[in-house]
């Protein structure tokens, strides 16, 4: 899971009236459980061709980033790849009672490795970089209000003043350093030492607020 | 992917929108249904109805509007997944 603690994220839809019964396996993820599920022993064979599948969504995630990881070793980037596919399989095979064949079995495995390679990335991408954590920075709009077009000057104006009424100084350091500074939000949730999902419902409060406070000042 | 306007990024997407978690949770089964393969409706959907319909979960693209990290995520396994890797 992305979040330690899941009260704590912004989940504010309707739980579950749709079906929830387990859908029937297609048959190339039959195959891919059943070899998963065998002893241990018995499943080397499966767990080797899952750990190449995932090694090689790894890469494929590690190749999308190439530009943001441009000062990165090769020899680094692959063994990234690497421990993002180890990592993976570790979770695909402690979750692998939990896969209800909602999806395919491969797209499933893939989402794991993507995620291990894309925080890797994002974590090392921005391991020299310094996180300045500045709750008064939102007062850099400046330069985007004399770009934007009238109405979007005037949107953000009103932003702006809404920033500073109505946001708790965490909340402005949080908004400033995702929407502004492009902080990649695991990245963050390092440095805070919290978790991405906190780190979501305090953006989405902080969002939330904002939107709420903009439409008062709009009403008659 | 084309970076949303300063405004947009500041306010987020205004439906409801699942968090980071479920995001995760569902990003598999909204992928294989963006792609067309036919699974189970996501129990986290905001509409079955509409969902069914769209081929979309509303709460998940909300979600994905407004966290750059699971959208960079979801691009990469709709890539993958419709590349057929494997």
């Amino acid at each position: 899971m992305l979040s330690g603690d899941a009260a704590d994220t912004v989940r504010s839809v309707e739980p579950a009236r749709a079906t929830t019964a387990a859908a029937p396996l297609d048959p190339d993820s039959r195959a891919w459980v059943r070899g998963l599920s065998l002893p241990s022993g018995q499943r080397d064979m499966d767990v080797a061709r899952l750990h190449a599948f995932l090694l090689r969504a790894a890469r494929f995630e590690l190749g999308r980033r190439r530009a943001a990881l441009r000062d990165v070793p090769a020899a680094e980037l692959d063994d990234m790849a690497v421990q993002a596919a180890d990592d993976a399989l570790l979770a695909v095979m402690r979750k692998l009672p939990t896969f209800r064949g909602d999806s395919r079995f491969t797209t499933w495995a893939a989402k794991f490795a993507i995620l291990e390679a894309s925080v890797k990335a994002r974590r090392r991408a921005w391991q020299h970089r310094e996180v300045t954590l500045e709750p008064e920075a939102w007062t850099r709009l400046a330069p985007a209000v004399a770009a934007a077009d009238p109405d979007e000057a005037e949107r953000l104006r009103a932003i702006a003043a809404a920033i500073r009424e109505v946001l708790s100084p965490h909340q402005r350091e949080i908004l400033v350093a995702i929407a502004l500074n492009d902080v990649p939000i695991d990245v963050l949730a390092d440095r805070l030492q919290t978790t991405r999902g906190a780190i979501y419902k305090t953006l989405h409060d902080a969002r939330r607020n904002l939107r709420a406070h903009l439409a008062r000042e709009v009403e008659p | 992917m084309n970076e949303p306007p300063t405004a947009d990024r500041l306010l987020g997407p205004e439906p409801p929108e699942l968090g980071c978690d479920e995001c995760f949770e569902f990003l598999d089964r909204y992928v294989d249904a963006e792609l067309g393969h036919e699974f189970a409706l996501c129990p986290a959907c905001v509409s079955p109805a509409g969902c069914a319909r769209e081929r979309h979960c509303l709460g998940m693209r909300a979600h994905l509007h407004g966290c750059p990290a699971c959208a960079e995520e979801h691009a990469s396994l709709r890539a993958l997944a419709q590349g057929r890797l494997g």
